[in-house]
């Protein structure tokens, strides 16, 4: 693997998850959904566009989406995507670190499965 | 007890909303830009003449109003789930889009396929039997 090949490999799952990470943050700022009528929806998704998290997040995956676009302009698809596996790892260490979530035992070796699970199906 | 109850089942339910739009979201934007075919030229016209076909056509539109409520249920759902709860979950989609191949589309899914979307399952059977919002439970 080419360093610039793993450099937009390293841009695409920090990015990616970042803007995940960021759409987290706006939503619990807009606060838990109770009320599933069409009007409530609405309103929430609309107040949580009114949340700066929410436009960083959707820039966050856009930069994730262009580079991986890039890449795929001159590296196999059959080693990006596995690659971009790791993406649950770092996620979940955003969400324990950045967010605040308690990410138990039970729950980091689900995840380390569900990224070996991921890589292997995308690979084969 | 009513209450962490409710929240495991509506958590199920947008992230199985969120499985299946995204799913056929995918395979319908796929159906749509193979149709198309691919590029022919990179000039102006050449580019235009390709968005135009895009956008004129069925699959592509259902394709992206089905992402849109992918998007929608995401974000519905994280209003109240923890993200290393949500994420590694929703990698079942991954399964429904193999077992969907294999049975509805008589795609050949290869043994080590077969091994990956049984470790995907076993993990997220472990992430699922956690609670979804760590910092409302303690």
């Amino acid at each position: 693997m080419s360093l610039r090949t793993a450099l937009f490999i390293g841009i695409i799952v920090l990015t990616g998850q970042g803007g995940d990470i960021a759409l987290s943050v706006a939503m619990k700022q807009t606060g838990e959904v109770k009320s599933f009528t069409p009007r409530n929806l609405a309103r929430t998704i609309g107040r949580s566009f009114q949340i700066g998290w929410m436009w960083l997040g959707i820039g966050l995956m856009a930069v994730a989406f262009f580079s991986l676009l890039a890449l795929l302009s001159w590296a196999n698809v059959s080693l990006v995507v596995p690659a971009t596996a790791s993406s649950y790892i770092v996620g979940t260490m955003g969400a324990q670190f950045l967010l605040g979530e308690h990410v138990d035992k039970t729950r980091w070796i689900g995840v380390l499965i569900v990224c070996i699970g991921v890589a292997i199906l995308c690979a084969a | 007890m009513t209450e962490r109850k409710t929240l495991r089942t509506k958590t199920y339910v947008l992230l199985a909303l969120m499985v299946i739009f995204g799913s056929s979201g995918d395979v319908l934007l796929s159906r749509g830009m193979k149709k198309l075919g691919g590029l022919d030229a990179w000039s102006f016209h050449g580019v235009l003449h390709f968005f135009i076909n895009a956008f004129t056509n069925g699959s592509v539109w259902l394709g992206i109003a089905m992402l849109l409520l992918f998007f929608i249920s995401y974000l519905l759902v994280l209003s109240w789930a923890d993200f290393s709860y949500v994420s590694p979950a929703s990698a079942v989609g991954y399964v429904l889009v193999a077992v969907m191949g294999y049975f509805f589309l008589g795609e050949y899914v290869p043994p080590v396929r077969w091994l990956g979307v049984a470790l995907i399952c076993v993990g997220v059977f472990l992430v699922g039997g956690t609670h979804p919002n760590t910092r409302q439970s303690g």
